[in-house]
């Protein structure tokens, strides 16, 4: 099963749409709730990222028997230094994006902590692309 | 405790959910940083002063149903809307975070950790 969603830049209140009916169709498809938890907190961290971060992108989703796949492909800034972002604590969010609750310096830790495959490739002044798995058992 | 409890220790305003007041409440966790609620393996009560749909977004992301706003926020029709689509309780009430957290505590609410 295949599933896109669009992320509109500067588009907060929205962001999380993506991992809802991600949510569903997980939990329709009678997938464990602590696979689905795992999947929607990090598709969840990675939509606000490509808002918070970025100008927007897209999300792709695949849904087969025993895994799902997803890639949040954002254009933006970009990230120069990946291994550093990846460090708990490492924020460089703005005033705005706090006031959302957001900028601890978590997302991407708790991305890779909750799925069993992350790939971040970003192209400074282009963009960045997230890829990640979760088998579903 | 139940919701009730707390409710009436903090003379809170419910805002959704006014039929889950009977359940029984044991953790809490209090945080304005959503990325943080998002690394909890539990489901407790959240006691946020973050009042916006990620408010809303992250407990359903995290299968969190109890939201209590502190500081006089009001949840928007918007955030009730979601909500409710996610069975969720919110109530809000006038004291600070630590003013909040500290009778909550006295009264035997448990932290996560
Ligand atoms: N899509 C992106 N585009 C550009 N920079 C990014 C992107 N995602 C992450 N970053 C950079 O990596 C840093 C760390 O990201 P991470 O998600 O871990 O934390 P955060 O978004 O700052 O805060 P939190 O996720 O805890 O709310 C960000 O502050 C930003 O500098
Ligand atoms: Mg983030």
């Amino acid at each position: 099963m295949h599933q896109e969603y669009t992320i509109i830049e500067g588009d907060f209140v929205n962001a999380g749409k993506a991992s809802s009916s991600v949510k569903k169709t997980l939990k329709q498809l009678d997938v464990n709730p602590s696979v689905v938890k795992r999947v929607v907190v990090a598709l969840y961290e990675a939509e606000v990222n490509a808002i918070a971060h970025a100008y927007g992108g897209k999300v792709l989703v695949d849904i087969d028997e025993d895994k799902i796949h997803m890639v949040v492909a954002d254009k933006g800034p970009g990230i120069p230094d990946i291994a550093q972002a990846m460090q708990e604590g490492y924020s460089t969010a703005r005033p705005e994006v706090r006031d959302m609750g957001f900028g601890a310096g978590m997302g991407l830790p708790n991305m890779q902590k909750n799925v069993d495959k992350l790939d971040v490739k970003s192209t400074v002044g282009v963009g960045t692309t997230v890829e990640m798995e979760v088998n579903f058992s | 405790m139940t919701l009730r409890e707390i409710v009436d220790s903090l003379e809170a305003t419910v805002h959704l959910g006014e039929g889950n007041l009977d359940t029984e409440v044991s953790h809490a966790f209090a945080s304005d940083l959503m990325s943080e609620v998002l690394t909890l393996s539990d489901t407790p009560l959240l006691i946020t002063g973050l009042c916006n749909m990620q408010t809303i977004r992250t407990c359903d992301m995290a299968n969190i149903d109890q939201i209590l706003l502190v500081r006089n926020k009001k949840p928007t029709d918007e955030m009730l809307e979601l909500a409710e689509d996610n069975d969720m309780t919110i109530i809000s009430c006038r004291y600070s975070m630590f003013k909040t957290c500290g009778i909550l505590f006295q009264k035997g609410l448990l932290p996560l950790y």
